[in-house]
């Protein structure tokens, strides 16, 4: 990992705001001669590289190498292994993928088992529970979450439910009222209020984990296929657990000719499945696609820098231009996001009851 | 495809944090809110529609006030044409009333005179004849002697008769 690379790395992520655009193209400027480590160290400049350090996840919030300097917060590492227990420490104790540590090693961020002479011990299982950035910065955010949503329950519950919002209570009431009268109520019927906590847990959750991966710097939690998966599985539970007979009578005894039904009904049943791994599969589809696009952006001031310094100077308005509008629509995107996971799961756990419905509309 | 592959870690981390932001939220934010939505809404909602009751009662209570000032005025109406025709009669019977005792009043008091005057002449017809046999008897009895004393003594009774 060049030194260079990671200081351009660090431009790309800081050129997120103007203040740090401006800080950050006079750094690029004198490190222009680096650009020769860089060809000695890391080969060459490898765009598809930092991009994929940029939307994965890492052990440490990684903001900028100056020279030798790295300036980062390591995070704690938590492993787990069979042969060898649990064993906690900070990742700055791998000095940077350079040194091993309690007979573990990073090797490009992902940390393996070595044994005494340094080489990758394969016969050691390791389990690696560490509070990586995405973790970290999704408890930052729900802790967050929480302290803003229980502040506004307890002004509801001081000022009682005659008092006109007010503050941060007037931002929040018209989503959640939202979630409720266009994702609940439509989709659920008159059974939305038993769903509604679990459906606004799941849209805040999204919301506020993707508008802070969009905040410079930060980890894109929602951009990340473990994080989608947690929440595609749970909406998979909550919709098994809200079928009824009616569901699965449509499943295995579809109301079609009998020569059909043994094309159907797997169909059907797989459809089970496709439900959440759509779900798991958009989100993080589209939170990762808008961070590529938008390091994509950054990264072609310094293609073109690469080619030529004026050419990269030149290319940075525009280049600028269309960042901040991706950036307003990756906010636009954010949101867009969190409603369409959330809908969706009211509408799939909505087909699974619909009989219910029917059933009870006819009492 | 390591973007594809999930993280042990995180797939561990984003469950547990999911399901304690999950029971956190739902107990302490999701349900006092929610509740005091749905309480402020069936508030406005309830509100609303006590409004539209009390709008209707006061067009109800209006109308009925018009009615019944409606019905006033024609009772009033009714009344003062009673109350004058009463007038109006009352005043005819009394004027009835006063002729007919005029009437009686007048009769009685003819009657009452013709009475006395009958009483009267019956009297008087009564006293003169008396007199006249008075008078005769004195003048039988002095024994007419002279004529002139004769007249001056008739003159003289004549005059001590006083009708009365």
């Amino acid at each position: 990992m060049g030194m260079a690379s990671k200081s351009i790395k660090t431009l790309l992520v800081a050129v997120f705001s103007i203040f740090l655009l401006l800080f950050s193209a006079k750094s690029f400027a004198s490190d222009a001669p680096a650009g020769g480590a860089e060809k000695h160290e890391a080969g060459s400049f490898d765009p598809a590289k930092l991009i994929m350090e940029h939307i994965m996840d890492a052990h440490e919030f990684h903001f900028a190498t100056i020279g030798e300097k790295h300036i980062s917060i390591p995070l704690p590492v938590i492993l787990y292994s069979p042969e060898r227990g649990l064993t906690m420490f900070n990742y700055s104790k791998f000095n940077h993928g350079h040194d091993v540590y309690q007979g573990y090693k990073s090797e490009e961020g992902h940390i393996i088992a070595v044994n005494e002479a340094g080489e990758h011990d394969t016969t050691v299982t390791v389990y690696d529970m560490s509070l990586t950035r995405n973790v970290v910065q999704m408890f930052i955010a729900l802790t967050l979450l929480c302290v803003l949503m229980i502040g506004v329950a307890n002004k509801y519950k001081k000022n009682g439910a005659k008092v006109a919002p007010s503050g941060f209570q007037n931002a929040v009431e018209p989503v959640i009222t939202f979630v409720r009268d266009e994702v609940g109520k439509p989709n659920l019927g008159h059974a939305y209020e038993k769903f509604m906590p679990y459906l606004l847990t799941v849209f805040f959750f999204i919301l506020i984990n993707n508008l802070m991966g969009l905040i410079p710097g930060s980890a894109n939690v929602t951009g990340n296929i473990a994080f989608t998966i947690v929440l595609g599985v749970i909406s998979f539970f909550v919709i098994l657990f809200s079928t009824n007979r009616h569901f699965w009578a449509h499943i295995f005894n579809p109301p079609v000719p009998g020569f059909v039904k043994p094309i159907l009904v797997p169909v059907e049943f797989l459809g089970i499945f496709t439900k959440p791994f759509a779900l798991i599969v958009r989100l993080f589809a589209n939170m990762v696609a808008g961070h590529i696009v938008i390091t994509c952006f950054v990264m072609l001031i310094f293609i073109f820098g690469a080619m030529s310094k004026v050419a990269g100077w030149g290319f940075a308005p525009v280049s600028m231009a269309f960042t901040i509008f991706i950036y307003f629509i990756e906010i636009l995107v954010a949101f867009i996001q969190a409603f369409i996971f959330t809908n969706l799961t009211a509408v799939f756990i909505g087909q699974s009851m619909e009989g219910a419905h029917h059933d009870e509309a006819h009492h | 495809m390591e973007l594809l592959l999930p993280g042990l870690g995180l797939l561990v981390w984003t469950l547990l944090a999911f399901l304690i932001v999950f029971f956190l939220l739902k107990s302490f934010a999701w349900k006092p809110i929610l509740s005091s939505l749905k309480e402020r809404e069936t508030g406005i909602a309830d509100a609303i529609a006590s409004a539209d009751k009390v709008k209707a009662e006061m067009a109800a209570l209006k109308n009925e006030n018009e009615a019944m000032m409606a019905k006033a005025r024609e009772e009033r109406a009714v009344m003062i044409k009673e109350a004058k025709e009463t007038a109006d009669k009352m005043v005819s019977e009394a004027k009835d009333k006063a002729k007919s005792e005029y009437d009686r009043i007048v009769a009685e008091a003819q009657s009452a005179i013709m009475q006395q005057k009958n009483a009267a002449l019956t009297d008087v017809k009564n006293q003169v004849g008396a007199l006249v046999i008075e008078v005769a008897e004195k003048v039988l009895s002095r024994e007419l002697s002279n004529k002139g004393d004769q007249e001056n003594y008739i003159k003289q009774l004549a005059e001590g008769v006083k009708l009365n």
